[in-house]
């Protein structure tokens, strides 16, 4: 049809508020097709809020979303899915007690033909192994339960199932907390290769700077529902994004202290 | 193809290295089959009468209230719930039938509007418990009170005479082994609900990570409430064949002691209390254990009050096993 948009997602002057408390107060960012873009912040700076915005979980009080240059108005995390958006939450959304192919599955079952509808296991089976093989995820058996991975496999598992559902923006929330050296280096692995691909736009909250900028091509930094710093990932040295974390605590303590004289 | 015969060797290998007891014991029903084939082998040896035709009409009458009411039951564990009322819904399902059977209705109807009631029934179960966001331990318990004082109400006390041709009654329950085929058919189609359908499987997901399901979109208030809803139609189903094999229906039928011996069916078979795991088959096994238990130690002559320590026995000895299997299983997939 049309040339490709220069733009996976958009986001324009987002505003975000539960109650009184205001999440989210203008937050603009933009993903170019095939990039990967680090968001940095503490807890509390509205790095969450603004991925379930994304992901059609929460909607946004103000401001735009645009996805390949349409702009849209998520209604559910199922219509944000629609359009190609799925994230690998924290908590991973896996099932311990289940194998990894149901997982891999996991309310998208494929079912066998016939009035009963039953399950496909030998489906899913086939296609779950096909999905991992495909973006080099070792794992013995598609059978295993989840229980028994370890913290590296489970994130894999997650992100096979974001990836292998057709994702084109995918978002990634802390991918790498919690996990030895070992296991960090698997996911970064992982999630390299997705980025050989180019067709996958992603999004990765963290709190290791130095990992970010490793892995991601530009980053951005949020404090308490503001993006404080964007730049490009090669260009921006630790030092840098300590400074401003550091300056925006100072100015906050010198406000709080203005405020209580 | 490559993947599948690469995965299909490392299994044979580990098979084969491995050992086939190990393999056994790691299949979740194994235990309890063990000690279901144990405790018959027993009974038959010191009592060759457990094995008459008579014993095990009896033996198969006993426990099929159990196994039915356990798969409902057994849902419910997997989901994290319980319900304490379905005895009591149990006691008021044929009377429901007899109502709607004086009220004009042809009798396979009444037994019909008589299962809608129960799942009526099952709903505010369900709506109590994850709607409003009472435990259902304590939901189902005030449910227990309210449909014993309704059964008592409705009955006035008094027990009623089964309606029926003798050929339905025969299929409904009165035939010698008609409740416990009617038994098999329930765990059959409950083991395929569980393992073979979107319901039985996302079930599972919610018991063992409600959040994780739902954001993989699954609508699980709809999946808790419909488990109620099921428990109470097997409930109150089985209270319906239960009164026509005996051809007549008592309002103190059923209560608490059904559904406990339930409820213990499923979690000797392997069901865990916490939810997110559970198993049909080993629910069936489980009933038969109690079952063989209750029945052998009646042909030995030993009394009621001794029986009751030995089931209590019995129950902390499969549960204390569970447990170690459990963790057998669960260090034996970590290398």
């Amino acid at each position: 049809m049309s040339a490709p948009p220069a733009e996976a997602l958009r986001a324009e002057s987002i505003v975000k508020r539960f109650g009184s408390i205001t999440a989210l107060n203008g937050v603009s960012l933009t993903l170019a097709p095939g990039e990967m873009l680090g968001i940095l912040g503490d807890n509390g700076a509205g790095k969450s809020t603004l991925i379930k915005i994304i992901t059609g979980y929460h909607q946004q009080t103000a401001g735009k979303l645009f996805v390949r240059g349409q702009e849209v108005a998520l209604r559910s995390v199922d219509h944000a899915r629609e359009l190609g958006i799925e994230c690998v939450y924290q908590d991973l959304a896996l099932i311990n007690s289940l194998s990894i192919y149901h997982n891999m599955f996991l309310n998208r079952e494929p079912l066998l033909r016939g009035p009963f509808r039953l399950l496909n296991h030998r489906e899913m089976r086939r296609r779950a192994r096909e999905a991992l093989d495909d973006i080099g995820v070792d794992i013995r058996s598609v059978d295993e339960e989840v229980a028994r991975l370890s913290g590296g496999q489970r994130q894999a598992v997650a992100v096979a199932r974001a990836v292998y559902s057709n994702a084109k923006i995918l978002l990634l929330d802390e991918p790498l907390a919690a996990m030895g050296a070992r296991e960090a280096g698997l996911i970064i692995d992982l999630i390299e290769r997705l980025r050989k691909r180019g067709d996958i736009s992603l999004i990765m909250i963290a709190h290791n700077y130095a990992q970010v900028l490793e892995i991601c091509d530009r980053v951005m930094m949020m404090q308490h529902g503001e993006v404080t710093f964007t730049g490009r990932a090669k260009e921006t040295p630790v030092p840098e994004l300590l400074d401003i974390v550091r300056r925006e605590y100072r100015l906050r303590r010198e406000r709080e202290a203005a405020g209580n004289s | 193809m490559a993947a599948h015969s690469s995965s299909g060797t490392i299994a044979a290998k580990r098979l084969g290295s491995g050992n086939l007891v190990h393999a056994f014991l790691l299949w979740r029903e194994a235990g309890i089959i063990i000690v279901a084939v144990v405790l018959g082998l027993y009974f038959w040896i010191v009592n060759a009468n457990f094995i008459s035709n008579d014993n095990l009409q009896t033996l198969s009458q006993f426990i099929a209230a159990w196994v039915i009411i356990g798969c409902g039951e057994i849902m419910l564990l997997i989901c994290g719930e319980i319900d304490l009322s379905v005895g009591n819904l149990y006691a008021m399902a044929p009377f429901l039938m007899n109502f709607a059977y004086q009220a004009g209705l042809p009798l396979p109807l009444a037994i019909v509007a008589a299962l809608m009631v129960c799942a009526a029934i099952g709903f505010v179960n369900g709506f109590i418990s994850v709607r409003l966001e009472v435990p259902s331990f304590v939901t189902t318990l005030g449910m227990l009170f309210i449909l014993n004082g309704l059964t008592l109400t409705i009955s006035r006390g008094f027990p009623v005479t089964t309606p029926g041709s003798p050929i339905f009654a025969a299929v409904m329950g009165a035939w010698g082994y008609s409740e416990i085929l009617w038994a098999l058919a329930v765990v059959l189609l409950m083991h395929i609900v569980l393992r073979h359908t979107r319901w039985g499987l996302h079930t599972i997901a919610l018991g063992g990570n409600t959040v994780g399901a739902s954001e993989a979109g699954i609508n699980v208030d709809r999946l808790r409430i419909g488990n109620f809803m099921l428990t109470s139609v097997l409930g109150g189903f089985t209270g319906i064949i239960e009164a026509f094999r005996i051809g007549s229906t008592d309002p103190l039928a059923g209560g608490t002691t059904v559904m406990f011996l339930a409820v213990a069916s499923g979690v000797i078979g392997g069901t865990s209390l916490a939810g997110g795991s559970g198993t049909i088959l080993g629910g069936f096994v489980g009933a038969l254990v109690l079952g063989i238990l209750q029945d052998g130690f009646t042909l030995q002559g030993i009394n009621a009050f001794t029986f009751d320590m030995i089931i209590g026995g019995a129950i902390l000895v499969a549960m204390i096993s569970n447990v170690r299997l459990a963790k057998l299983r669960g260090a034996g997939g970590r290398k």
